[in-house]
């Protein structure tokens, strides 16, 4: 029987199908979790499906290419998903259109924030070279931001890593920080968390309400775009 | 809905071959998120097919952050020797990104407000 059993895993465990399937499973038990408990900040569901499945990895001794063999097909929806931010930026244009100089200020300010603020913190407190530059497009969206530390002299992984910890931060403390700045205007408050936190930070800002999500998303599209220009610039001055 | 799949990747195609081409800093799907953008602008409308498509991506863009970061599990050795300079640089960036952006708007969208009422006057 234990022969049979060994014998399917290691069957199961080379096909895409077992891991594709767990990310789905894994994510879909921590959002109704998050959702139970009102979607308290802390219950981030990026958070804790991706402890789950680091332990299950762990426990199964499997490789992490592997399961990013099976993963790699919710990954490669990052890109159609960046496309996609056309539709609700295309929805609130007259709004974005009547705010453009301001949204365009609050972009390059905010943007140019978040790489100089990660790079110098990372530098001081005494973090290496190559972590601190992986460290600097983490507020873009993850394929994005991945590219750019390729073409840095970052490690695109690791800032996969630092991308995704930053959206839930930004999830995590989006609302905290807001309400202490007396921020009550649904526009503001979207492009504020979609500039920080990305697609993490947009799913978060949806839960707000429908137009802090609009533009959340909205901010996660120029913000990746504003990033790309900067990073590069900026890193010529960091020297 | 297959359609408007297929137009969400066709634009991320545009988006890459051009990047490439031109050798743009810039990623090809934010290209192509562009284009998409331009395209509807044009159109006058965004088909019902691509508003479904478009929701159900955006409505569920947590989850395609997961493959990447289960990579945590590649640097743990790194994370754990660096942690703290790690975690001050995203702590303290992350914060002051949200209250710098929403200060920044706020205070410039009440100026052009300001502005228009002066002009209007």
């Amino acid at each position: 029987m234990s022969g049979k059993l060994s014998h399917i895993w290691v069957y199961l465990s080379t096909s895409p199908l077992l891991w594709l399937t767990l990310t789905l499973i894994v994510y879909q038990g921590a959002h109704w979790l998050s959702r139970r408990c009102n979607y308290h900040p802390l219950l981030n569901s990026v958070a804790i499906s991706v402890v789950a499945l680091v332990l299950l990895l762990k426990l199964t001794d499997t490789p992490y290419k592997t399961y990013f063999d099976g993963a790699q097909f919710v990954h490669f929806l990052l890109g159609p998903a960046t496309v996609a931010l056309a539709v609700p930026l295309y929805l609130y244009f007259d709004r974005v259109r009547k705010m453009a100089v301001p949204l365009l200020g609050a972009l390059v300010v905010g943007s140019s924030t978040a790489i100089m603020s990660a790079y110098w913190v990372a530098n001081l407190a005494g973090a290496s070279r190559e972590v601190a530059l992986s460290l600097t497009p983490k507020s873009a969206t993850m394929p994005i931001a991945m590219g750019i530390s390729e073409k840095i002299g970052g490690l695109p992984s690791l800032t996969a890593v630092f991308v995704m910890l930053t959206g839930i931060m930004g999830a995590i403390f989006a609302k905290a920080v807001l309400d202490r700045l007396h921020c009550k205007d649904e526009s503001i408050k979207g492009f504020a968390i979609g500039l920080t936190s990305h697609g993490i930070g947009t799913a978060r800002a949806f839960q707000l309400s429908e137009m802090a999500g609009a533009f959340s998303g909205l901010a996660m599209g120029l913000n990746g775009l504003m990033t790309a220009l900067l990073v590069p610039l900026m890193i010529v001055w960091f020297g | 809905m297959l359609g408007a799949i297929t137009i969400l990747l066709l634009f991320q195609l545009a988006g890459e071959v051009i990047a490439q081409a031109l050798e743009l800093p810039v990623p090809g799907p934010v290209i192509g998120m562009a284009l998409l953008l331009l395209a509807l602008m044009v159109r006058g409308s965004a088909p019902e097919s691509m508003h479904t498509t478009a929701n159900g991506l955006l409505s569920n863009l947590s989850i395609l952050f997961i493959p990447g970061g289960v990579g945590v599990m590649l640097f743990l050795p790194l994370i754990a020797q660096q942690w703290l300079p790690i975690f001050l640089s995203l702590l303290i960036s992350t914060t002051l990104t949200l209250i710098v952006t929403a200060l920044v708007l706020r205070v410039w969208m009440r100026r052009s407000a300001q502005d228009q009422e002066a002009g209007d006057a």
